[in-house]
């Protein structure tokens, strides 16, 4: 008991180890997840309300952070935009990260030819870039934010699957999983009760991380035209549809989609990378 | 003359052009213990794991209770038989258990195995009282147990299968010479007890006169000398079982001799 007294880790690392902009990132993130949550209770106005008259004003006490060219609330189209523009990644994400574990850790654990064709067809798609072969999938399946998310999902899987199949190589080296063998347990529950938990925190610090490259890549999509349709509050067709009000010299409604996007993905990579390396850390 | 519950039968093994395991054969009676010993290299290891399972042999038969076990026949029903045919306890308590598996749920986990539908609280307890651990270890993980502690978990994970045969690869080289001696005494107590059958290899020839009742001493993958384990230590036949018992540190002891010798064989 006098140990917990003398030495308090949790708060600690609050204290010490945590730089501001950690603190600051996680907070930004927990802003972003807490606005798509809460978005319908919390956005002022109807995001797809039209007052033509009110067109390109400024920020007022009525608009927050002004009207676009349509005359929509710029505010309470982010916070709606929130929503599809996290929900994308984060489909994104679960899905390249089941099937690439699923992936990975087969071609780990049963190695020989197995492992080679797997491992040979992921890497055939990292030789296709991501973003093509979401436009590829859209063009063949129209609108909708599934196409583009199932495309992605194929796009980032073999981040995943690689890194997952190096991390099981070396788990499944170590003699505790010769222990359970020879227990009588099978590589299937070895796997899902021992070596997936083991390399859990590292994959999902990847994750987190290809959490905002998916952002970014879906708001590129959404901003070509691709994907979201066009009456969806997204971050990435609001840039999109700011470009003409930048030009009339009223940048307001396309510069704050904008930096909504880099900021989060900034934010989730900063998360990311520094879960990553606690996770190093303490594996060592 | 006691039953035999092992039975090795020509074993050989080659990686590459190296015969790490070259014609060896063995028997262990019934709640006997037989000591394997060499120096690293002479392929007791690699016997040890062709016995457990873990290793192919290229030849050779492994047999307990009369059935062979050399032939891996997929299934549930075949990989729990092999289990509790034969288990393990390794060399090195630090790395063979799941550093985020507290000990109570690494007992379970075997026992929901292989006795589903058993007692396992009061089993648990048993397993652990019977090497020495309480209550208080139970809920712990490896990282919070001392080497002796964590390889006395090793055992009763080993024993709460029930194994016909239980292999112990230098069980105790990897802890300091007072914890030795106290899971020395915990292995000969356990199997006075159940009776199971002791291989036991080691390259320490103390711990070879201290648990086993036979042994076999092997060289560059071959047998080269085997008898009760007093004979064999008392009046040594092969010149490399001398040596092995000369290169032990003493009195008088004289490493560039030994040195000289080892050249010689």
């Amino acid at each position: 008991m006098t140990v917990t007294l003398l030495h308090r880790p949790g708060l600690a690392r609050i204290r010490t180890a945590r730089a501001p902009l950690q603190l600051l990132c996680l907070g930004f993130v927990a802003l972003v997840v807490l606005a798509a949550l809460l978005a319908p209770w919390l956005a002022p106005e109807d995001p797809n309300a039209v007052d033509l008259g009110n067109a390109l004003a400024g920020p007022s006490a009525e608009h927050l952070l002004g009207v676009d060219a349509s005359g929509r609330d710029t505010l309470s189209r982010l916070v709606t935009g929130a929503r599809t523009s996290l929900l994308g990644p984060l489909g994104v994400v679960a899905f390249s990260t089941l099937a690439g574990v699923a992936i990975g850790v087969t071609a780990a654990w049963r190695g020989g030819w197995l492992d080679s064709v797997l491992s040979r067809s992921t890497e055939l798609v990292f030789a296709f870039p991501g973003m093509l072969l979401a436009i590829l999938i859209v063009s063949v399946y129209g609108e909708g934010l599934l196409a583009p998310v199932i495309a992605l999902a194929i796009a980032y899987l073999p981040y995943v699957s690689r890194l997952t199949r190096s991390l099981v190589l070396a788990e499944r080296t170590r003699p505790y999983v010769e222990a359970y063998q020879v227990q009588g347990h099978s590589g299937l529950q070895i796997c899902l009760r021992h070596v997936i938990p083991g390399i859990a925190p590292v994959v999902l610090a990847q994750s987190t991380i290809n959490f905002g490259y998916a952002l970014i890549d879906l708001a590129g999509l959404s901003f070509l035209g691709l994907g979201v349709p066009a009456l969806t509050p997204d971050w990435g067709r609001m840039v999109f549809d700011g470009q003409s009000a930048i030009q009339h010299g009223y940048p307001l409604s396309a510069i704050l989609p904008c930096a909504a996007i880099v900021l989060t993905v900034v934010a989730f990579n900063v998360v990311g990378e520094r879960w990553a390396d606690q996770v190093a850390r303490r594996d060592r | 003359m006691r039953k035999t519950v092992l039975e090795a039968v020509g074993l050989h093994r080659a990686y590459g052009g190296v015969q790490a395991v070259d014609q060896v054969s063995f028997t262990l009676a019934e709640g006997g213990a037989l000591g394997i010993v060499g120096e690293s290299g002479s392929g007791k290891t690699t016997t040890a794991r062709i016995v457990v399972g873990l290793e192919r042999a290229d030849a050779g038969r492994v047999l307990v209770h009369g059935q062979d076990r050399t032939e891996h026949r997929r299934g549930r029903a075949h990989r729990l038989a092999r289990a509790r045919q034969v288990q393990m306890v390794f060399q090195d308590p630090y790395l063979s258990l799941d550093p985020r598996t507290t000990v109570e749920a690494v007992l379970r986990e075997t026992l929901r195995l292989h006795f589903p539908g058993a007692d396992h609280p009061r089993r648990i307890a048993e397993l652990l009282d019977q090497v020495g651990l309480g209550p208080r270890e139970a809920g712990a993980l490896p990282r919070q147990l001392s080497g002796g502690q964590r390889q006395r978990v090793a055992i009763a994970r080993a024993l709460a299968v029930e194994p016909a045969v239980l292999v112990l690869d230098e069980a105790v080289a990897a802890l300091d010479v007072s914890v030795q001696a106290q899971i020395l005494n915990l292995l000969a107590d356990i199997r006075e007890q159940t009776g199971i059958g002791y291989l036991f290899i080691t390259h320490d020839l103390g711990v070879v006169r201290c648990v086993t009742e036979d042994v076999i001493v092997m060289r560059q993958g071959r047998i080269v000398e085997s008898g009760r384990t007093a004979e064999v230590l008392a009046a040594p036949q092969h010149p490399y079982t001398r040596l092995l018992l000369d290169s032990v540190p003493r009195p008088g002891w004289d490493p560039k001799a030994i040195a000289v010798a080892r050249r010689s064989m």
